[in-house]
């Protein structure tokens, strides 16, 4: 059990936490998918550089709400979102925000990894290409080995940069996939169940990763696993038939939730 | 007996067959179905199988060799001086033989008698009769006549005895073997299964026969014309088949005609491929599910007009609208109001071929656009990137392969498009980079070669098949290499 | 219910960092520019589909009337019998001078004097060249007519059909036109007399073929395309199913189901006119069987529709769900019961609806049947397959290249003709899917 310890290390760590800054605020947001209504009037704020986990039995609606947080939603037709989401001051379902601009801050990471049929390289250059963030080879470069850096992948994918991205293992192509996210520079980075395809070890190396990208980036993280949440996240949210149970600092949550629901979640009796 | 009659008495011995076989089951089993291995049905079948089946193999295998058996000895009588003329006038006195053989029949026995004894004029005889002869009968003929007559008739009989035994033969052993234990079921269904067989293989022996029907006859024309003046003869004038049928005088060089099929396909792909593509990629990737439904099914309306329609259409209105077109746009331009594009030109059928061919290019690209899996797009569009930006650097390089392999298909079909060609390309032989000129094409020049009366001794008849084969590995090629593409490219996402 | 921290206890961050420069405006208008070239050539591709079918229809709607001409004819014994030798000699009254007889009821109606005889010509051109036989058969049938006088409709020589049909344009010097001045006014004469009137053309679907455009007709194309389309069903349906029952449920996967798979698929994509030498070489040439008969053709469309029947029933059979099969296995049914009994009838809509769509596509062929002859000049109706035929396409394509301008509407016509019959088969295609879908 030294997950508590460790959480027991966040928790001075995170002592201050009240103090820092909301970067996105959901309010009253629902969404319907044709007539089927999946998500109701949820009310979640998701605070700067810490690491917010959203947990909840499958269908529950959680990636529903991440997917709302940089409207990837739109991508779905028949799919309606109502009330209102905010980055930093904007709405982000403003007719004058404009989808691409909120993609390039908030940034996404899929269930499965699904690096492009191009080389690692041109994978992690694609972000910053489309963006016109980088304009010579040097830039290039130096942007993608940066990004590498950062996914923790550089030494093992530096003597290869031009094989396919495909080829790599699993938990290698999500860290590819995690530096192609993180080479755009974004503010937040949502993440959608990042491990769920991958094995134990590959698991650790992401979380690992997860936990270094929390001073500079914002993150949101669906999970199903609710020690993964515990491990990785400073604040919880708790999701159920498409409503809001419970957010909560991530220790509190775990030791002494506010609400019997998500006491029975924690305690493996629905789910 | 005539053949309807014989196989009219087949099917009632089989359903004879059929209904002792299971009414004996039925005995057999005293009223307790479960006393029988099979349903009383089956052993039906199994009786009727065994009346029907051996009994009509003999029959379509009699039928089909005893012709050219009764003619090797028919010709073996023909007298020594006959025997040595050469091969095609040997075939004329036998169409003869057979000729006064059906016409024998009609004639009474006195008229008979007048014939062979030279009395009455056979030709004018039989042609009132409504069988016309090619020729003066010798008594040569006569005789060999008579004696087709006698021997398909003995053939005949002997069959008809032959197969009907078989059938009752069949039916009996069927019915002995009718017993409780016996698997009836089983042995029906291995038949069935071999029938399933023979249908499958019909499908390969299409192929043989298109292979091997046109390899033989190329290869008699090569006989008459050297393949390198055929693969590598830049004129193509094949003249007229003279009337012996094996003046080789003409020139047969395919490089005009497939200059021409490649360069009308060139330019029907031109018009195809961009407009297929982006109709695809709008319908795949943008267009909202009610237009989809809308404009997909129109588009593909395209694809079931027959291309005899599409030609006419260029025939009668694309072709003049273009010659007129380019006769007022050089009138503007230099004053002199002449039309530089040909009514029947390779634009023309360029176009009018682009157009069939844009369903081909769509629907084959949608399937493979749509192929690529969401979570290509998602990473892509989860990056900020715009929907075309998404299409353009992701989607069509990751259906790259697979869209080749379409558009290879897509060329294939323009190569062995013929009714288009036939009426809007024209039909000059010429080797040309003007596309306002007419052009012609494989396949126009193979109809060409194979309408009105034909000689099938002759090079100008048969280098149809030379073209033919020509064309059949050019697109099986495409084809093979296409489909090798898109199998590749499909277990990649799969 | 949640335990939401209240926004004081989190400032909002004020307004965040100067945004960075991505191209926003750019990139959206290489997006538009994008999107235009799809609609472009979604609109290219209906904008042509649209021109095609209202070009044959313009053309060919008026296919479907035809003028005709009624005038008394005055069946003289005088011309027809002049040695009333007709109750002994029968000939007679076939080789009698019909022309003649036309020519005097047609310029006693326009009230011409039958000696300037440019204009007896003119007038008689303004009738059908098939009158006279049209009146002939007429007398035969019943010489009790010869001495009467009775009324026959005839049809109108094609290009007086076309003038009344308002298709010649009378701007045009009267030389460079097929219709003289004094035609049109003898012509406007008849109308007014109610002699000249537009019926429907049922000559269309009956006659056979002809040189003369007012009395070519549909009628051998009809029939032969017909022998057609009914050969290909009784053989591709049960050959095509029996070869994908086999493939699909029986044929163990090895190299030589994998070949016969690899050559179905390009037997698919084979061009139209190999099947047509194919047919030639080996039907007519090497089997023996009769040129232009419609039984060739229609062996040939077989071996050509197959691997599309092929392709579809395969299609249709592999969406019956394994759980089927493995209930009626479970139940004992042996495999081919399982097949017959429960795969086939379930997948049977799927196997029609390709079928008729294969038929479709057979059809509308029109290559393979040239090379087989079936392009010959045909005037009578064939009554079994064995004899001379032609087909619809082949028709259009026979029609299409003769030069004169009723010979366009006829062939639109044809075109018209042909595009129903492949609309309602595709029709039925549609309910069929439409009424037996089924989703598992």
């Amino acid at each position: 059990m030294n997950m508590m310890s460790e959480a027991a290390v966040e928790k001075a760590l995170d002592k201050k936490m009240n103090d820092i800054a909301l970067k996105m605020i959901g309010k009253d947001v629902s969404v319907h998918y044709g007539e089927k209504r999946a998500l109701y009037d949820v009310n979640l704020n998701v605070r700067e550089n810490t690491v917010t986990a959203l947990i909840g039995p499958s269908g529950c609606g959680k990636s529903t709400f991440l997917r709302c947080l940089n409207r990837m939603n739109d991508t779905i037709d028949n799919c309606k979102v109502t009330g209102k989401i905010t980055l930093d001051a904007d709405d982000i379902y403003d007719p004058n925000i404009d989808v691409v601009e909120l993609r390039a801050r908030v940034g996404m990471v899929f269930q499965k990894p699904n690096p492009f049929p191009k080389s690692i390289y041109e994978n992690v250059a694609y972000g910053p290409k489309i963006h016109g963030l980088a304009r010579s080879k040097a830039d290039f470069d130096q942007v993608v080995e940066a990004s590498l850096q950062r996914a923790g992948l550089w030494n093992e994918v530096k003597d290869r940069l031009h094989e396919s991205g495909t080829g790599l293992s699993g938990g290698q192509q999500q860290r590819l996939c995690i530096a192609r996210a993180v080479a755009v520079s974004p503010e937040v980075i949502l993440m959608d169940e990042p491990c769920s395809a991958l094995d134990p070890i590959a698991t650790a190396k992401v979380e690992e990763l997860i936990h270094e990208l929390r001073t500079n980036y914002t993150i949101v993280i669906v999970t199903h696993s609710m020690q993964q949440a515990a491990r990785v996240s400073q604040r919880t949210a708790m999701f159920h038939l498409g409503h809001l149970v419970e957010e909560n600092d991530t220790d509190k949550m775990f030791t002494n939730p506010d609400d019997q629901r998500t006491q029975d979640y924690i305690m493996g009796r629905f789910g | 007996m005539s053949t309807s009659l014989i196989l009219l008495s087949l099917l009632v011995i089989g359903i004879a067959a059929y209904v002792m076989a299971s009414s004996r089951a039925n005995a057999l089993s005293g009223g307790k179905s479960s006393n029988l291995h099979s349903r009383p049905g089956y052993y039906g079948s199994y009786a009727a199988v065994w009346a029907m089946l051996p009994s009509l193999i003999v029959l379509a295998l009699w039928l089909s060799i005893s012709p050219s058996i009764i003619e090797t000895s028919i010709r073996g009588a023909f007298p020594d001086e006959v025997k040595a003329q050469p091969a095609a006038t040997q075939n004329l006195n036998y169409g003869m033989v057979s000729a006064i053989a059906r016409g024998l029949p009609k004639l009474t026995a006195e008229e008979v008698a007048g014939i062979t004894d030279g009395s009455i004029d056979i030709q004018a005889k039989l042609g009132e009769k409504g069988v016309p002869l090619a020729g003066a009968a010798e008594p040569y003929m006569i005789e060999g006549a008579k004696n087709l007559t006698a021997k398909t008739a003995v053939s005949r009989l002997v069959m008809t005895g032959v197969v009907l035994l078989l059938a009752v033969a069949g039916a009996a052993y069927g019915l002995r073997s009718v017993a409780p234990r016996f698997r009836a079921r089983n042995q029906v269904e291995r038949v069935m299964l071999w029938g399933l067989i023979v249908a499958s293989s019909i499908a390969i022996l299409t192929t043989i026969g298109i292979v091997l029907s046109m390899l033989s006859e190329a290869a008699r024309f090569f006989a008459m014309v050297p393949a390198s003046d055929f693969f590598f003869g830049t004129v193509w004038d094949p003249r007229f088949a003279g009337a012996g049928g094996t003046s080789t005088e003409g020139q047969f060089g395919l490089i005009p005609l497939l200059a021409g099929t490649l360069y009308i396909g060139f330019v029907a792909m031109l018009v195809a491929v961009p407009v297929g593509l982006f109709a695809a990629i709008y319908m795949a990737e943008y267009a909202s599910p009610r237009l989809r439904s809308l404009a997909k099914p129109l588009l593909e309306v395209l694809a079931g007009i027959p291309t005899i329609v599409y030609g006419f259409f260029a025939l009668v209105t694309v072709g003049p609208f273009l010659r007129d077109l380019s006769q007022q746009v050089n009138g503007l331009v230099t004053g002199n109001y002449m039309n530089f594009i040909q009514a029947q030109s390779v634009l023309t059928a360029g176009i009018v071929m682009g157009i069939m061919l844009i369903p081909y290019v769509s629907s084959l690209s949608d399937d493979i656009i749509t192929a690529v899996p969401r979570a290509m797009r998602d990473g892509s569009l989860g990056l900020g990137a715009t929907r075309s930006e998404t299409i353009k650097k992701v989607i069509l390089p990751a259906a790259l392969p697979g869209i080749v392999g379409a558009l290879l298909m897509t060329a294939s079909r323009a190569i062995g498009e013929t009714m288009i060609v036939v009426l809007a390309a024209g039909v000059a032989a010429r080797i040309d980079i003007n596309p306002f000129e007419p052009m012609t094409t494989v396949t126009v020049k193979i109809v060409s070669q194979l309408t009105g009366d034909l000689e099938f001794t002759s090079p100008q008849t048969l280098v149809a098949f030379a073209l033919g084969i020509t064309l059949f590995c050019i697109t099986l090629c495409l084809n093979i290499y296409a489909l090798y593409i898109v199998r590749k490219y499909r277990e990649q996402y799969e | 219910m949640t335990n939401i921290v209240s926004p004081v206890a989190g400032a909002v961050s004020p307004a965040a960092a100067p945004r960075r420069d991505i191209g926003i405006k750019r990139r959206y208008a290489a997006e538009r520019r994008f999107r235009a070239y799809g609609i472009a050539a979604i609109t290219f591709g209906v904008v042509f589909l649209i021109l095609l079918l209202s070009t044959v229809i313009r053309n060919g709607y008026t296919a479907f009337q035809q003028t005709a001409i009624t005038i008394p004819v005055e069946i003289s014994e005088k011309l027809i019998d002049p040695d009333n030798k007709r109750a002994t000699d029968p000939s007679v009254l076939i080789a009698a001078n019909y022309p003649a007889v036309v020519r005097d009821a047609i310029v006693k109606q326009l009230g011409i004097d039958p000696s300037k005889r440019t204009e007896v010509r003119e007038a008689a051109a303004m009738i059908s060249k098939g009158a006279p036989i049209q009146l002939r058969n007429l007398v035969v049938a019943n010489p009790a007519l010869i001495g009467t006088t009775v009324n026959v409709t005839f049809l109108a020589d094609a290009n007086i059909d076309s003038a009344n049909k308002g298709q010649i344009d009378l701007n045009v010097p009267e030389a460079n036109r097929k219709v003289s001045d004094t035609q049109i006014g003898w012509m406007n004469q008849l109308k007014s007399a109610g002699a000249i009137e537009k019926q429907f053309n049922t000559g269309l679907f009956t006659s056979g073929n002809s040189s003369r455009p007012e009395a070519a007709g549909l009628g051998v194309a009809l029939v032969g395309s017909l022998y057609l389309m009914l050969i290909v069903l009784a053989l591709s349906l049960p050959i095509g199913v029996a070869a994908s029952i086999y493939l699909e449920e029986f044929a163990p996967k090895n190299k030589l189901t994998d070949l016969i798979e690899v050559n179905i698929n390009n037997l698919a994509a084979v061009p139209s006119i190999v099947y047509g030498l194919l047919g030639l070489s080996v039907f007519i040439n090497f089997a023996g069987f009769p040129r232009s008969a419609s039984l060739v053709g229609g062996l040939v469309l077989t071996l050509m529709t197959l691997p599309t029947i092929i392709i579809a029933t395969r299609a249709a059979l592999r969406a019956v769900p394994p759980s089927i099969r493995s209930a009626a296995l479970g139940l004992g049914a042996s495999k081919m019961q399982m097949v017959f009994h429960h795969v086939l009838p379930l997948a049977m809509p799927g196997i029609l609806t390709g079928t008729i769509i294969g038929l479709a596509h057979a059809l509308g062929e029109t290559a393979p049947l040239l090379l087989i002859g079936m392009v010959a000049f045909v005037a009578d109706i064939p009554g079994t397959p064995l004899e001379p035929s032609t087909a619809l396409p082949v028709q259009i394509y026979m029609w299409a290249n003769e030069a004169e301008r009723a010979f366009v509407e006829r062939t639109s016509g044809a075109i018209i003709v042909l595009l129903l019959f492949l609309i309602l088969m595709n029709l039925g295609a549609i309910l069929l899917r439409r009424r037996f879908e089924r989703r598992w």
